[in-house]
C-alpha cells in the first residue's frame, strides 16, 4: 500500500511538472502583452509614442522581463539576428518559469495584473462561494439521483424506468447557458414570474440583516444557479447509478440472496446497493475538481463571484498570473482527486489490490 | 460427434470478426431496431442537409429573373464555386429592383433574407409571415441566422471531433501497440490533459490564438483527444497479441500497414461511438463560447452568438432566446441519441 502511493506520488511530479510548462507555455506564446495593453489603454488606443525604457521597466515590473545571466549575454550577442531573438525569447522563458516555478512551490502565485491584489487573495475569496454553490448542487443531485437510479434499475425496461430514462436523456442535452436563460427569462424578469433575483448573491443591505435572514437570502439567490447545475448532473448520476445497479443485480451473490428467501428489502438495500454504490467513487473522483473549479458559464449568467467568473476575467483581462494560478490549481487538485479516488476505492472493495493495479 | 455434445455451450455461429463488412451489417440491424435512434439519424442527415443548402435557402438573392423572355438565376453567382464562372455578364452594375419596376418576373428562396441584411426599420419584430421567427436587434431575420448557423455549428462538431480522432487514433494505436516507453508517455501526457479544466483551457487558448473559426476547431482539437486515445490504446492493447498480427507479421508486413490496415479497423467501433457523442459536446462548446463572446466573430451568424445577442433583451425578444436554445438542444440530442444507439448497437454486453 504505501508502496504504491509512493509511487503514485512519484509520478505526479512529472504530471505537475508538465501541466506546469503547458501553462507556462500558453501564456507565453500569446501574441501581444498585457503592458503594451495597458499602455496602449492608458494612451486611449495610441500605441505609438512610448520610449523603450518605459516599456521595458514594465515588464520588469510585472516580471515579464528578466536580466539575462552575463555569460549567456555574451553569448547570444554575436549571433545572426533571428538567432539572437530566438535564445534570448528562450533565456528569457526559461529563467521566468524557473522563476514562476519556485514561486508556486513556495505557494505564492505573484500579483494580479488587473487590479494588483495577490492572486492567492482573490482564489481565496472566491473559493468558499463555489464550494457552497457546487456542495447544495451535489447534495442535491446525489439525494434524486440514486434513489431515482435504483428505482428506476429495478423496473428495468417498465413504462416509469422508460419514462425516466427519455425524460434524463433529453435534460441531459439541454444546453445550460440555454437553461439559464429560459430560467432567467420565466422567473427573474418582470414579465412573468418575478420570484427570484436576477444575480449576484446578497440583496442589498445584506450587512444589517440577522443571521437567519443572511442565510434565507443567499439560498434565495443560490435557487436558479442551483437549479441549472443540478440537472445535468441529475441525469449523468441517476443514469449511471441506473447502469451499476443493473451491472450488481445481475451478480451470483445476489442470486444467492433471493434464493436464501431473504426479504425484498434486505436483498436490494444491504446487499445490492450497497456493491453498486463502489463505482460511485470514480465518478465522485471526477466530479470533485468540478467541486472547486466552478462554472464560467453559469457563474457568469448568474453574476456569482466565484472561480468560474475569477477565471473568465482573467482571461478577458488577459491577467495573466491569475491564469496561470487557477489553472495550476485546479489541475493540482484533480490530480490528488483521481489519486483520492483510487484510495477510496480499494477501501471500499477489498477485491481491489493495488499490487494488481500495478501489473495491469 | 462426441465433440459437439461434450462442448454444448459453443456459439452457434461465429461472430462475424469486428471490424468486418458483416459486422457492421449487424450493427446497423442493430441500430434500426429502436426508432429514436433513426429518429435521432434523420434529425441529424436533415441538418446536415440544411447546413448544404443554407445559401439556396435562406438569400436575398431571387433564385429565378424573367425579363425579356430571358431567364436568369442569379443566386448562382452568390454560390461559391460557380461564383468564380461571371455566368451573367449583362447583370454587372444592374440594379435588379430597376428590372422589377419594369415588370421582370422574380422568385425567391424559401426565406428571403440574408443572414447579414439588416434592416433597421424592423428591429425586434416578433414571428410573421415576413419574418418567420423574428427579428434581432438590427432587424436580422433570425431564421436566416438560424439556418446559416448550422453550417458553423455542424462544421465545428465535425471537424473538431475529425481532428481529435485522428489524433487520439494515431497516439493510441502506437502506445497500445508498442507499449514500454511510447505507453508510458502517452500514459503521462494523457494524464496531463486529464488535469486541465478543459473549458477553461479551451477559452484560455480562444483568446490567445484569436476567435476564429479554424482557431476553435484546432483548440477543441487539441485538447479533446484523449478519450479516443484512451480507448484505441485499450483496444490495441487487446489485440496485438492475436493470430492474426502474428499472420501479418510473418509476412513481414510494415507495421504501418499492420496498425492502420489491419488492426485499426477491429479498434473502430468504439472509436465511433466516442466520436459521435464528441460532435455533441464540440457543438455545445462552440456555442457556450460564442454565447460568451469567445466565438467567432460576429457578424457571421452561429447559434451560441444568436443566444448571447438575447442576454440585453431577454425580456423583450422571446423569440432570440427561444429558437437559437431549440436549435442547440435538437442538435446536441439527435447527436447523443445516434451515439447512444451505436454504443448499444455495438456493445455485444448489452445485446441482450
Amino acid at each position: 500500500m504505501s508502496a504504491y502511493l509512493l509511487k503514485r506520488l512519484l509520478t505526479m511530479i512529472p504530471t505537475l511538472f508538465g501541466i506546469m510548462l503547458i501553462t507556462f507555455l500558453i501564456v507565453r506564446l500569446a501574441p501581444g502583452n498585457p503592458v503594451s495593453l495597458k499602455i496602449q489603454a492608458a494612451q486611449g488606443l495610441k500605441s505609438t509614442a512610448l520610449s523603450q525604457e518605459v516599456t521595458d521597466q514594465m515588464l520588469k515590473l510585472y516580471g515579464l522581463k528578466v536580466d539575462l545571466p552575463a555569460g549567456y549575454e555574451n553569448f547570444i550577442k554575436d549571433k545572426p539576428a533571428p538567432v539572437r531573438k530566438a535564445l534570448e525569447w528562450l533565456g528569457q522563458n526559461t529563467i521566468q518559469f524557473k522563476i514562476w516555478l519556485v514561486n508556486v512551490c513556495q505557494l505564492n502565485f505573484g500579483m494580479s495584473f488587473k487590479d494588483h491584489r495577490p492572486v492567492l487573495e482573490k482564489i481565496r475569496e472566491a473559493l468558499p462561494i463555489t464550494l457552497t454553490l457546487n456542495l447544495l448542487e451535489f447534495l442535491i443531485a446525489y439525494l434524486i439521483s440514486i434513489p431515482l437510479g435504483v428505482y428506476s434499475a429495478l423496473g428495468r425496461e417498465s413504462a416509469v424506468d422508460k419514462g425516466v430514462m427519455v425524460l434524463l436523456f433529453i435534460l441531459y442535452s439541454l444546453p445550460t447557458f440555454w437553461v439559464a436563460y429560459l430560467l432567467l427569462m420565466y422567473f427573474a424578469s418582470g414579465d412573468h414570474l418575478n420570484w427570484f433575483p436576477l444575480g449576484g448573491l446578497h440583496s442589498e443591505g445584506y450587512e444589517t440583516y440577522p443571521f437567519l435572514m443572511k442565510i434565507g437570502n443567499l439560498m434565495w439567490h443560490l435557487v436558479l444557479p442551483v437549479i441549472t447545475m443540478v440537472y445535468g448532473s441529475f441525469a449523468f448520476i441517476t443514469r449511471f447509478s441506473r447502469s451499476t445497479m443493473l451491472e450488481v443485480v445481475k451478480q451470483d451473490y445476489v442470486r444467492t440472496a433471493w434464493a436464501k428467501g431473504l426479504p425484498r428489502r434486505q436483498v436490494i438495500w444491504k446487499h445490492a446497493f450497497r456493491n453498486s454504490l463502489i463505482p460511485q467513487i470514480t465518478l465522485l473522483g471526477t466530479l470533485l475538481p468540478a467541486l472547486l473549479g466552478g462554472s464560467v458559464i453559469i457563474e457568469q449568467i448568474f453574476s456569482i463571484p466565484g472561480m468560474g467568473k475569477l477565471a473568465f476575467e482573467a482571461i478577458s483581462s488577459r491577467d495573466y498570473p491569475t491564469i496561470m494560478a487557477i489553472t495550476t490549481i485546479s489541475a493540482f487538485l484533480t490530480l490528488i482527486s483521481l489519486l483520492l479516488s483510487d484510495i477510496a476505492y480499494a477501501f471500499a472493495d477489498p477485491r481491489i489490490s493495488f499490487e494488481e493495479k500495478q501489473q495491469a | 460427434m462426441t465433440l459437439e455434445i461434450a462442448q454444448p455451450n459453443l456459439p452457434k455461429a461465429p461472430e462475424p470478426e469486428t471490424g468486418s463488412p458483416r459486422y457492421w451489417g449487424l450493427v446497423w440491424k442493430q441500430f434500426k431496431k429502436r426508432k429514436l435512434n433513426m429518429i435521432g439519424l434523420w434529425v441529424i442527415l436533415i441538418l446536415v442537409a440544411i447546413a448544404i443548402l443554407a445559401p439556396l435557402l435562406a438569400n436575398s438573392e431571387p433564385v429565378y429573373v424573367k425579363y425579356q423572355d430571358k431567364v436568369y438565376l442569379p443566386i448562382l453567382q452568390k454560390l461559391w464555386p460557380i461564383s468564380k464562372l461571371n455566368l451573367y455578364p449583362e447583370l454587372t452594375g444592374v440594379d435588379l429592383k430597376d428590372w422589377k419596376a419594369k415588370g421582370a418576373e422574380f422568385r425567391y428562396t424559401p426565406v428571403p433574407y440574408s443572414p447579414d441584411d439588416y434592416n433597421l426599420e424592423e428591429i425586434l419584430e416578433p414571428p410573421s409571415i415576413y419574418h418567420w421567427l423574428g427579428t434581432d436587434q438590427q432587424g436580422r431575420d433570425v431564421l436566416s441566422r438560424l439556418i446559416h448557423g448550422s453550417r458553423i455549428s455542424l462544421s465545428v462538431g465535425l471537424i473538431a471531433v475529425g481532428i481529435y480522432t485522428l489524433i487520439g487514433i494515431f497516439l493510441g494505436a502506437l502506445a497500445g501497440y508498442f507499449g514500454g516507453r511510447w505507453d508510458m508517455l502517452l500514459s503521462r501526457l494523457i494524464e496531463i490533459m486529464i488535469c486541465f479544466p478543459t473549458f477553461f483551457l479551451i477559452l484560455a487558448l480562444v483568446a490567445v490564438l484569436g476567435q476564429d473559426l479554424f482557431y476553435i476547431m484546432l483548440v477543441i482539437g487539441l485538447t479533446g483527444w484523449t478519450g479516443i486515445a484512451r480507448l484505441t490504446r485499450g483496444e490495441f492493447l487487446k489485440l496485438r497479441n492475436q493470430d492474426f498480427v502474428t499472420a501479418c507479421l510473418s509476412q513481414g508486413m510494415p507495421t504501418r500497414r499492420i496498425l492502420f490496415r489491419h488492426l485499426l479497423p477491429n479498434a473502430m467501433a468504439p472509436v465511433m461511438v466516442s466520436a459521435t457523442f464528441g460532435i455533441a459536446s464540440a457543438i455545445l462548446i462552440e456555442s457556450s463560447l460564442s454565447f460568451l463572446g469567445f466565438g467567432v466573430r460576429p457578424p457571421t451568424p452561429s447559434w451560441g452568438e444568436l443566444l448571447s445577442q438575447a442576454k440585453s433583451v431577454i425580456d423583450v425578444a422571446w423569440w432570440l432566446t427561444t429558437f437559437p436554445g431549440m436549435a442547440i438542444f435538437l442538435t446536441i440530442t439527435a447527436f447523443n441519441l445516434v451515439g447512444e444507439g451505436l454504443r448499444d448497437a455495438v456493445d455485444p454486453k448489452l445485446k441482450s
